[in-house]
């Protein structure tokens, strides 16, 4: 039973910062766009990549969460 | 329900086994081939369909590189790499979302007990699959920097400057291994979890309930492929950036410009 308390807490608390931390991109990003819309591809592209990297940390915390389940 | 992390082997090729994502990518490289060859044999000065389509994603894909690189000449060299990796992450995780895969499969006889194994299943969800794409991405993006500056690459991991830049270039390996590591994992996590999705919501709900998940996996599959690709070509892009740093080092000495 502690073994289900670990995986689902892994996740969840896991997920707390990366999901603050691609908010926080977004935002920024749209500031940005807004003040100089004839950027924004360039601002597309940087976002794309610093949202791939935050979200990667969240995605190591589920994977902990799935060995700790399955292995 | 039956969710399983390692990948299920089907044969043996002599003592190397096989295991059914490794069918399956055999069959996306297959489906790549095809594709391949039948755009050249239908090859026209008018195009046809498919010869509109295979431009289409050959100019945007070339345009987009010429931005992130900024030289002419690399685009070309590098453009067969960074196409292959986004054509097959993308194929191969479409693929994966298709029905059949992961449902057709062989029942055997595994210690007393009877298994299901399936025949296909989703290449990335298979952690040994991420791990050689992500070594052979950055292994790349090596080789490009050795290219462009001979041994003088060499320069960013071994420095032996002063204390301070052998540490740098020790922390620049350890940066190099970590890359691959989260390569593999962003990749492996993303599909895995989406195959375990489908899983869950196709037992619970079999009927309509679906739908947006299968929408959500197209997306994040298209999304993965673009996202490995263009780690991979920002990763090319510094590579060469160093080399240019090591093999044509600036000195200025001067305040006053």
């Amino acid at each position: 039973m502690l073994k289900s308390f670990a995986i689902g807490l892994t996740i969840a608390v896991g997920a707390f910062f990366p999901s603050i931390a691609i908010g926080r991109i977004g935002a920024h990003a749209l500031d940005a766009i807004g003040r100089n819309p004839e950027a924004s591809n360039k601002i597309q592209t940087a976002m794309i990549l610093a949202i791939a990297f935050a979200e990667a940390i969240a995605i190591y915390a589920l994977v902990v969460a799935l060995i700790i389940k399955f292995v | 329900m039956e969710i399983r992390l390692a990948p299920e082997i089907l044969f043996h090729a002599g003592v190397l086994p096989v295991t059914n994502t490794l069918l399956t990518s055999w069959a996306a490289m297959a489906l790549l081939l095809l594709l391949a060859a039948l755009t050249r044999v239908s090859q026209r000065t008018v195009p046809g369909a498919i010869q509109n389509i295979v431009e289409i994603i050959t100019e945007s894909v070339f345009a987009f590189m010429n931005e992130i690189l900024g030289d002419q000449n690399w685009a070309k060299k590098l453009f067969p790499f960074i196409t292959t990796f986004f054509l097959f992450i993308l194929l191969t995780n479409w693929i994966g979302i298709l029905p059949g895969v992961g449902s057709i499969g062989l029942r055997e006889i595994h210690d007393g007990k009877e298994v299901f194994v399936p025949l296909f299943r989703s290449v990335h969800s298979d952690l040994t699959m991420t791990l050689a794409i992500a070594i052979i991405s950055v292994a790349l993006a090596q080789v490009v920097g050795f290219v462009a500056g001979g041994r003088a690459y060499l320069k960013r991991f071994l420095n032996f400057k002063s204390p301070i830049f052998f540490f740098v270039g020790i922390l620049e390996i350890v940066s190099e291994c970590a890359k691959i590591l989260s390569f593999s994992f962003r990749l492996f996590g993303n599909i895995f979890a989406g195959e375990v999705l489908l899983v869950v919501i196709g037992s619970l709900l079999p009927f309509l309930a679906p739908l947006p998940f299968y929408g959500l996996e197209l997306f994040v599959g298209f999304i993965q492929a673009l996202v490995f690709t263009m780690l991979t070509l920002v990763f090319m892009k510094m590579a060469l950036a160093e080399a240019e740093h090591y093999a044509h080092p600036h000195h200025d000495t001067s305040l006053v410009s």
